[in-house]
């Protein structure tokens, strides 16, 4: 049966519309400081208030957009720092036969522990905060990607026109540069777009457990903490909006995803 | 495959040497690096064990406290005290809660352990069962919704999914409690093990969500796979069909891959009950990791490392050997 590519496009289309939205509209309100009003607190999902308020009386629907939109800045940015690393890693490991021993032994000494915990001594080394939270998911996100991309990066490297053109005297930078880079692009590119709902999730987590941004920066995962000290009080929805919009962005960046990975690689999934 | 089978025991005693080393190398290494990482925190374990009272204490008395928990040495030095303490046995003493690590581990992962095991054993039995009714179904709509709601389940956030729990069948209709292992006030012996079930319910319901997706879609793949084989098309041949040729024929093989996959994933079970005993504030070994790195208590965080490190790899090491061992089996069926 042949591909018909056209039910993807229109996924990758619109999950592509839905991020631009949600980035747009939390970008716009993101200079805005949310007011309080202590005589509205705690008040459940209304007309003026669509998603409620919190405790203080600030509306819960701009700081969950604004959350929405620091998640969104963190998730990129980390991902696409664990992604560099694990380019960096597959590349060292053709090196020399040593290299290749050494980054296997940092990768396994990372899946060694539980990513949550590795998380945790990652954040407390840095000190906490918004630098501890970026530099523990940025830092965590690699050695799965790095094991596919080391395979790979060793198939082409044995393939024969690799090992033509290094007995015809290529150098190992240029061979690097026009025989492995394009094709480790395709595997790099999806991979790292994959790691986007887990440094969002993880990022989320940091925040939640209380290693993570300050209380007054606007963080879906912080939100979720606060709910957690008001929902014996009743506070259903100070939970349940977060946390939709956090699903919201992790589904749409996933539908994307794997739009693309199926427009690229054509295969089929259920 | 090479594997000297007229000598089982002395290969898998080879095996089993080999997986020992390994482990401690691996153990070596971690510790290494985590002490390395812990040791440059700018949280200053003196400030942290103290509290504000500090500004009181005189630098004196500052740098007394300092020897006293050796803080003064250099790194490699105080590793070297460590790691000799450790294979005395003795992982330190534990500021937070004021008892020796190894005594403060046990007693949380004895906790943590009905917690992981309910989850771990409900996980694998739900993903397993909608992985195969996915497969029965294949490419019709049952298969589909199964598709769709795993991949639901596996980009939900552990913690919302907690929240939603608790905010369900805890504060909506009170059914089940809020909080904790057992009624606050009560002690450990007086909590029946009727009162322990029900304040464990949720966080192993929510553990449980979290992992059936993952299995589920495995298993999916894997009965998918073996459906378009040719000993199920001679099956089919002969009349064959249905729920008794997917026990019959399918089923042994799609629960390996699941089985590995579910003893490989031991690890992310251990990060989701950090964050579900912190949601349920149940006193297991996931709450004693995050108050250990919020309060910045270093011994007990080494101790916990060095544990979830062996947690893991055994987990590791049961999945490889239970495939190895499954792909032995096949052969030497495949022989006959």
């Amino acid at each position: 049966m042949l591909f018909n590519p056209l039910p993807s496009m229109l996924r990758l289309g619109f999950a592509l519309i839905g991020l631009a939205l949600l980035a747009a509209y939390g970008w716009s309100l993101s200079a805005q400081d949310v007011p309080m009003d202590l005589l509205a607190r705690q008040q459940p999902p209304s007309l003026a208030h669509w998603f409620g308020t919190d405790q203080m009386g600030r509306d819960l629907w701009l700081r969950a957009f604004q959350g929405t939109l620091t998640s969104l800045e963190l998730g990129l940015g980390t991902a696409l720092c664990s992604g560099l690393l694990a380019m960096v890693a597959a590349s060292v490991s053709l090196i020399h036969p040593r290299c290749d021993v050494a980054v296997r032994l940092v990768i396994d000494a990372m899946l060694a522990l539980p990513h949550m915990l590795l998380l945790i001594l990652i954040c407390f080394t840095a000190g906490g905060g918004m630098r501890g939270v970026i530099l523990a998911v940025a830092l965590t996100h690699w050695p799965k990607l790095a094991l596919i991309l080391c395979a790979e990066a060793r198939r082409i490297a044995c393939s024969d026109y690799v090992v033509l053109a290094r007995c015809q005297g290529m150098g190992a930078l240029r061979r690097w540069r026009t025989h492995l880079l394009p094709g480790l692009l395709p595997q790099w590119f999806i991979g790292t777009l994959l790691m986007f709902p887990h440094a969002v999730l993880h990022s989320a987590a940091l925040s939640f457990l209380g290693f993570g941004l300050a209380a007054h920066e606007a963080s879906l995962g912080l939100l979720l903490a606060d709910a957690l000290r008001y929902l014996a009080g009743g506070g259903w929805w100070l939970a349940l909006f977060p946390g939709l919009m956090l699903l919201l962005l992790v589904l749409l960046f996933d539908q994307a995803t794997r739009a693309l990975q199926q427009l690229w690689f054509g295969s089929e999934k259920c | 495959m090479d594997v000297p089978l007229s000598s089982p025991l002395s290969h898998s005693g080879y095996l089993l040497l080999k997986a020992l080393l390994r482990l401690a190398g691996l153990l070596c290494l971690v510790s290494v690096a985590t002490f390395v990482l812990l040791s440059y925190s700018p949280i200053d374990p003196i400030k942290a064990y103290i509290g504000n009272d500090l500004l009181h204490v005189p630098p004196e008395q500052y740098a007394r406290i300092a020897a006293r928990w050796g803080l003064d040495q250099p790194l490699w030095l105080r590793y070297w005290h460590w790691f000799t303490q450790v294979l005395r046995g003795d992982l330190g003493y534990s500021m937070l809660y004021n008892a020796p690590v190894g005594e403060v581990i046990g007693q949380r992962f004895a906790a943590s352990f009905l917690l992981l095991a309910g989850a771990w054993l409900l996980s694998g039995f739900f993903g397993i069962l909608l992985g195969l009714c996915a497969g029965r179904y294949l490419n019709r709509w049952p298969d589909r919704f199964i598709c769709r709601f795993a991949y639901l389940l596996a980009s939900l956030p552990t913690f919302w999914v907690g929240l939603l729990l608790l905010a369900l069948f805890a504060v909506h209709w009170p059914l089940l409690p809020v909080c904790c292992a057992w009624t606050p006030g009560l002690s450990a012996d007086e909590a029946d093990w009727l009162m322990r079930a029900r304040h464990l319910l949720l966080p192993v319901a929510t553990l449980t969500l979290l992992g059936v997706g993952n299995i589920a879609l495995h298993t999916r793949g894997r009965v998918a796979e073996v459906l378009a084989s040719d000993f199920i098309r001679y099956a089919r041949a002969q009349g064959d069909g249905g729920w008794p040729m997917l026990r019959f024929h399918v089923l042994r093989h799609a629960l390996t891959p699941a089985l590995c996959l579910q003893f490989a994933s031991l690890g992310e079970l251990i990060g989701g009950s950090l964050l579900a005993e912190k949601v349920f504030s149940y006193p297991g070994l996931g709450q004693a990791t995050v108050d250990a790195g919020l309060r910045g208590d270093i011994p007990l965080l080494m101790g916990i490392v060095l544990f979830c490190t062996l947690l893991v790899f055994i987990g590791n090491t049961v999945a490889s050997v239970l495939l190895a061992r499954i792909n032995r089996g096949w052969e030497g069926e495949h022989a006959i």
